[in-house]
């Protein structure tokens, strides 16, 4: 049962995993950033299940109820969202460069452009 | 029953991501990164994380999304098959470091479990304390705002610092020698959109201004009401071309909105220096804590939400002038079909 317990955690690290094969398995870089952006949604998914609290509600205090789940993950995360996509822009910067500098966006052939002599 | 949504959204997330790591045509692709978003964003509000939950949907649905698809416009459009490479040492990579993580969560409390240390630390603190210290319901505010001030000005910096690596690769204006403007895509010769976009657009900036100023009662504040402002210029732009979408915000001021936001964050903190607080100790801007607190945390919202909003539509923006850009002798090759 206990193992049960942490399906949550689970499915985040199941997530995660799918994220990284992405990026480690894959040489398109647009694909490779789609992958970061996965892992790093499980993150989130993993960081705001640790806040979860059973028979909690919505963090904003009302009379009448007095079990609330965590907001200082709610807190980490709402920011780390917006530094997410500031931090994804500039990644898709950097593609939009190497795409002008090399005509291609696959890891591979920007590699073997470079080893030309 | 809410295990039961719980556990079918975490499905859903994984064949979405699933389809993202198989499919070729990135476009494709694109829409199921907004998807997948849009079906956290949902998850997000079952686990009780509303503010979480509207950042998700605006930032990975929207925002996201329309920068993978501008920076596809630019590059390619399909994914080139993988050379032969082997596929089995990735995937041992991704089972050994998986199978520790699980491994790892054995130790973890129970997922809602009341005893578990993250409930038992800081979180009450700010739970039964927060209404005394500071007199708003939304706790979620407080923290940001208040009791975790300096951190959020180091996220409002890290993203200022992020449009700066931007515009510092790609630009506002300048291109690559021998590359002109091309002509702007416009879709508003499609009255559906034309009509959809015009209904649309004032009710999500009116949303977001509502976010932003009713922040500290109900799920809101800067980075929300930031990023649903952008979400909504960045419709209005590519329904009705970028050059309207300047003539709604002008350039000049846009460049200068990330910096003032983060200004007004940090003027607050030497603010409340000079009247004998501490940096960002809102108490030292009045008589009464509650209200002083309060007037910090909304004026520290504004530079946030300032901050967020302007630096979401310079990013955008970049990106659809660098792609605008077309080989001198091309002509208008790609004009809006």
């Amino acid at each position: 049962m206990s193992f049960l317990a942490h399906y949550n955690y689970h499915l985040a690290i199941i997530l995660a995993m799918i994220g990284l094969y992405t990026m480690i398995s894959r040489t398109n870089l647009v694909k490779k950033v789609a992958g970061l952006n996965i892992f790093q949604v499980s993150v989130f998914i993993l960081f705001i299940s640790l806040g979860v609290l059973d028979g909690g509600t919505v963090p904003i205090l009302k009379e009448g109820y007095s079990a609330y789940s965590n907001p200082l993950p709610h807190v980490l995360i709402l920011t780390a969202i917006v530094v997410g996509v500031a931090t994804t822009a500039v990644a898709l910067a950097l593609v939009v460069r190497i795409h002008e500098a090399y005509g291609t966006v696959e890891e591979d052939q920007v590699q073997a452009k470079d080893e030309e002599p | 029953m809410d295990t039961v949504i719980d556990v079918l959204l975490l499905a859903f997330l994984a064949i979405c991501a699933v389809s993202i790591l198989r499919l070729r045509d990135l476009f494709a692709m694109a829409m199921m990164f907004g998807l997948f978003s849009l079906i956290s964003a949902g998850l997000f509000t079952t686990m009780h994380a509303p503010d979480v939950a509207f950042t998700e949907a605006a930032v990975g649905a929207g925002i996201s999304t329309i920068l993978i698809l501008a920076t596809l416009a630019q590059t390619a459009r399909r994914e080139q098959p993988v050379p032969t490479r082997s596929k089995w040492l990735p995937l041992a990579i991704v089972c050994v470091t998986g199978a520790a993580l699980i491994y790892g969560t054995v130790d973890l409390p129970a997922f809602g479990d009341p005893a578990a240390p993250a409930h038992n630390h800081v979180a009450p603190y700010y739970l039964q304390e927060s209404y005394n210290d500071i007199g708003i319901p939304n706790v979620v505010a407080s923290i940001l705002a208040s009791y975790r001030g300096y951190d959020t000005l180091g996220e409002v910096v890290v993203v200022f610092s992020a449009v700066i690596g931007v515009l510092a690769l790609l630009g506002l204006r300048a291109r690559p020698p021998g590359i002109v403007a091309g002509p702007v895509r416009r879709l508003d010769h499609r009255a559906v959109l034309k009509v959809i976009a015009k209904l649309v657009v004032p009710v999500i900036l009116l949303f977001a201004l509502y976010v932003q100023f009713h922040g500290e009662y109900s799920p809101g504040g800067g980075f929300q009401a930031g990023v649903i402002f952008a979400a909504a210029i960045i419709l209005y732009a590519l329904v009705f071309g970028l050059d309207e979408a300047r003539r709604v915000i002008k350039p000049q001021l846009l460049q200068r909105l990330p910096a003032i936001g983060v200004l007004i964050f940090g003027g607050v903190g030497l603010l409340t220096m000079l009247l004998g607080g501490n940096y960002l100790a809102y108490n030292a801007l009045g008589e009464n804590p509650q209200k002083a607190q309060q007037t910090g945390i909304i004026l520290v919202e504004i530079g946030v939400g300032v901050t967020v909003a302007s630096v979401m539509l310079l990013i955008y923006f970049t990106f659809a002038e660098r792609g605008r850009g077309r080989k001198a002798d091309e002509g208008d090759g790609g004009s809006s079909a």
